[in-house]
């Protein structure tokens, strides 16, 4: 059968393991934009930046004080979430009660400054991260790179643990009725400003996490977040606004159907995903698993 | 009255610009049960709001249990021992109905436990596992009221339980909130219906135009009935 459509199986399977590997960072990143998005009403734009800082803080204490990749991978979502509680508590919290568009526009910027002193001191050209679990496994019609395959089961992982703590645990409870009336689950006593730092903190930690998964995989660059950027916000907008499973599934299908197209009409596999977001913005402007 | 558990003296608030209560007095004795009654638009719910710390710009004086509350964030006056009960009910459709009854947490000790409150509302045993907006109006309402009563609070505000309701819900909540009252909640009550304030209150409180205008007794309101027709305008 692949070689009546001419394409040989290796291309094939070899395209749809990267389309699910990206699928993998897709989800993770527009789980938290969803959840922040929910939570803040804010267009969180800086998430693309805030990968980069995953990345980047996973390289730096690898080069600069030699803490190893497993090491790396908590204690760098850690830092930059701390870095994300900053944020919020100085300049995001001022612009819940404006319009969406001030606080795309102030993320938006903040994105831009980091990414700029990132470039200054780092210049432009990827930095290699050493593969954590080098090697990997013939399976006949492909060889499969042991940490690829290991960033595919993290990322499920992570996913389904983000979707358990939302969807299952009472603080993921609070978060959900926060969404909904944060004025009435503060007149219930729970102090709700906290609640919406801790989710951001939380969400930029996932993207952190995201990105010291990246790191042996793309170069460690500070330009690395601003196409994933664009390419999440189209995943969100399929898949729907604030719906935590949504992302998921959209993220990991969305990076199938990319790969599957870069192996059947690879000069559409840059456009196909914002394709796919005009379909489903005319048909269904609320996203394939949003509400309303 | 020695020391009531809520006194409200001079309180004022604004929804942005427009001045919406001009001082309003009134005080609750523990294990009381009080209404406040007056027309739409005259302020009782302002009242409620104001008491919660909903409404942001207030002025005045409310005094819970010895301590002025009108500086507190809503979730420190919940932390207090005061839980809200919305006009609008506020069920969250993201939470099924268990979901919702434990969503507020626990502020102080001595609250119902599940157990009791499935007991007060059997109806909402059996639809535990449903969303809670899927809920029919009055099983809502029992879940609104249902929900603050774990959290240990002792000053509960109920803002229109009956509105929408038929006659048989209705009474079915006027028997839950006098059973609440024997088991010695104190309740501030808003209520646009007056029959079915009378059949619950110690007193009434009327509202009109942002300020407390009378007080009735429960005992006086068979001798006052006109007197509250007009206040009220039924």
């Amino acid at each position: 059968m692949f070689e009546l459509l001419g394409i040989a199986p290796q291309a094939l399977f070899g395209q749809l393991l990267v389309g699910l590997i990206n699928g993998a960072f897709y989800a993770m990143l527009s789980l938290g934009l969803a959840v922040i998005f929910g939570m803040l009403n804010v267009i969180n734009f800086t998430h693309g930046a805030q990968y980069m800082l995953g990345a980047f803080a996973g390289w730096l204490m690898l080069i600069w004080l030699d803490i190893p990749f497993w090491v790396a991978l908590v204690a760098s979502p850690i830092v930059v979430g701390l870095f994300g509680v900053i944020l919020e508590r100085l300049i995001l919290k001022r612009l819940y009660h404006l319009d969406h568009l001030y606080g795309f526009l102030m993320t938006f910027g903040l994105a831009l400054v980091i990414e700029g002193l990132f470039q200054k001191q780092w210049g432009s050209s990827g930095q290699p991260y050493p593969n954590p679990i080098p090697g990997g496994t013939n399976l006949g019609f492909m060889f499969l790179p042991t940490y690829r395959a290991f960033v595919v089961l993290a990322a499920l992982v992570i996913c389904l643990a983000t979707w358990f703590a939302i969807e299952r645990t009472r603080l993921g409870g609070y978060l959900r009725a926060a969404t909904e009336n944060p004025t009435l689950v503060r007149a219930f006593g729970i102090n709700v400003p906290r609640l919406i730092t801790l989710t951001y903190g939380l969400g930029v930690g996932l993207a952190a996490l995201a990105g010291v998964l990246a790191a042996p995989i793309y170069q460690v660059s500070p330009l690395m977040g601003q196409n994933l950027v664009l390419i999440v916000f189209a995943v969100v907008v399929i898949g729907g606004m604030g719906s935590i499973m949504g992302s998921i599934v959209t993220g990991f299908g969305l990076g199938l159907i990319e790969g599957l197209t870069k192996v059947f009409y690879p000069q559409a596999s840059s456009t196909v995903i914002f394709v796919i977001m005009a379909i489903v913005l005319m048909i269904r402007p609320q996203g394939l698993f949003g509400q309303r | 009255m020695a020391d009531p558990l809520l006194k409200v003296a001079g309180l004022q608030a604004w929804y942005g610009e427009s001045h919406i209560l001009h001082g309003v007095d009134f005080e609750i004795g523990k294990g009381e049960l009080v209404t406040l009654l007056g027309r739409n638009g005259a302020g009782k719910t302002t009242s409620l709001k104001s008491i919660m710390g909903i409404v942001e710009k207030r002025s005045g004086s409310i005094r819970f249990d010895g301590a002025e509350i009108v500086v507190r964030t809503s979730d420190a006056v919940a932390r207090a021992g005061i839980a809200y009960c919305p006009e609008e009910r506020g069920i969250f459709s993201s939470l099924n109905v268990e979901e919702n009854l434990l969503l507020p947490p626990v502020v102080r000790p001595g609250g119902m436990s599940v157990e009791e409150i499935y007991m007060l509302f059997p109806n909402l045993r059996e639809r535990r596992r449903s969303q809670g907006t899927k809920l029919s109006g009055g099983e809502q309402q029992m879940l609104a009221i249902g929900r603050i009563l774990r959290t240990g609070a002792t000053l509960l505000l109920l803002d229109e339980p009956t509105e929408g309701l038929a006659p048989v819900i209705v009474q079915r909540i006027g028997e839950a909130i006098r059973q609440l009252k024997s088991r010695g909640f104190t309740i501030l009550l808003v209520e646009q219906n007056f029959h079915f304030a009378a059949t619950v209150a110690d007193r009434h409180y009327v509202v009109e135009d942002g300020r407390v205008v009378d007080m009735i007794g429960a005992a006086e309101v068979q001798t006052n009935l006109g007197k509250l027709q007009n206040y009220l305008g039924v």
